[in-house]
């Protein structure tokens, strides 16, 4: 992590600037400081889920009510969305996606690999645009080009970010 | 063709019928199959979003929709076998808290569309149980014409989340098929909110 740089604060600061209103999660270690900031500012609805699948349901919902939506997880969580992901598929609900990967770099825990390899193949079948941040500096933008693509756009993407991006201390969680 | 199921009289046609019949602006979020023939049946109309998929999604596009429009009731009328897939939906309503929120299950105890066979709720599994569990207040299973009676007038009027098990027969309605194109289904649930200043931020989309 480089000192005094978060990229929680600039990922939390592109999704309000974005409009995002409902902030689903599961969560993730490589998550936990960008979900204390939505807890902690409590002015934009923050949803914890019991299964990444519903975000998918409920950011479909919110955008049928007008609302804007982010859904984050870690990387096993998007083997539980793929049929969910039928649903803005079919409707073409924008649907932006930030994940936080395991199984890819440096990975101890041979559980998180077969679904961390997958994630991008599973995501791009369903007919995902996934967007991968490998260095902690392009998070930021990367998150604002997805924004960009989902909801002007109107489609379904995914920010990867590599847990080479994420620094060591989040690695084993 | 019907097949019994011990004690139970409703009809599921009927319990939407009567349920839709004191309908104004409520917005109405269907599960696949079954659930979406009814509704679209018996009170085909703009603010009906059908679900044609994403089995188990039915209470979170609901609960999303009602986040969104917190000024709008919104029900979800959905089938056990669509529910039982979604139960931890259930526990993400109750965190929300949204009093706008109610959903309707109508049970008939089997997988309708895919040949009766028994879901949970046929061993016993008591759906309102599950949602009195998690924290919704007012959770009930609903049997008779007149818990159906008390139930409806408490759907458009009790403050929520609200959840409703109705015991129905296992009955093989002729099907009423809506839509099904997503993209026309939005466009058309989604007019109704033109007005609005923040569909109005989305015109830029
Ligand atoms: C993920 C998934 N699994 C299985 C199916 C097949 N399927 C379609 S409808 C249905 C049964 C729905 O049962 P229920 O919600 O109780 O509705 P009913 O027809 O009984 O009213 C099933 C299993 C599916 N569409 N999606
Ligand atoms: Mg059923």
């Amino acid at each position: 992590m480089v000192e005094g740089f978060s990229w929680s604060d600039e990922v939390f600061r592109v999704l309000r600037e974005g409009e995002v209103k409902q902030v689903a999660y599961v969560p993730d270690a490589g998550h936990q400081k960008l979900i204390q900031l939505f807890i902690d500012k409590n002015d934009i609805k923050h949803v914890p889920l019991t299964s990444e699948q519903e975000g998918v349901a409920l950011l479909g919902g919110a955008w049928l009510g007008g609302e804007r939506g982010a859904l984050l997880m870690q990387s096993s969580g998007v083997g539980n969305v793929i049929n969910m992901l039928s649903v803005p598929y079919e409707c073409r609900f924008p649907l932006l996606m930030i994940v936080t990967m395991r199984g890819e770099w440096a990975e101890f825990n041979p559980w998180q690999i077969p679904m961390g390899q997958a994630v991008e193949t599973t995501l791009k079948a369903m007919g995902v645009i996934v967007l991968r941040a490998r260095e902690e500096r392009l998070i930021g933008e990367t998150v604002h080009s997805a924004s960009k693509l989902a909801f002007e756009g109107g489609r379904m993407v995914a920010v990867l970010i590599s847990q080479r991006a994420l620094g060591k201390k989040n690695w084993n969680k | 063709m019907s097949i019994p199921t011990t004690n139970v009289t409703l009809q599921r046609r009927q319990v939407v019928t009567k349920i839709l019949a004191a309908r104004k602006d409520e917005l109405v979020v269907t599960g696949l199959g079954a659930p979406t023939w009814d509704v679209a049946s018996v009170s085909e109309h703009q603010n009906n979003f059908y679900l044609w998929g994403g089995m188990g999604g039915a209470v979170s596009t609901g609960l999303g929709l009602a986040l969104a429009q917190p000024e709008r009731r919104v029900l979800v009328v959905t089938g056990d076998g669509e529910m039982l897939m979604g139960l931890g939906s259930l526990a993400t309503v109750v965190v929300q808290k949204p009093k706008n929120f109610v959903v309707i299950v109508l049970d008939n105890e089997r997988y309708g569309e895919t040949g009766m066979q028994q879901t949970a709720t046929a061993f016993g599994v008591e759906l309102s149980l599950v949602a009195r569990g998690v924290g919704f207040e007012i959770a009930r299973t609903i049997w008779t014409e007149n818990e159906l009676s008390e139930a409806t007038n408490e759907i458009f009027t009790a403050r929520g989340p609200m959840f409703f098990d109705v015991k129905v027969q296992a009955s093989d309605d002729p099907m009423v098929l809506p839509e099904k194109d997503g993209l026309t289904l939005k466009h058309r649930f989604q007019a109704q909110f033109l007005g609005q200043k923040k569909s109005l931020s989305e015109g830029k989309q």
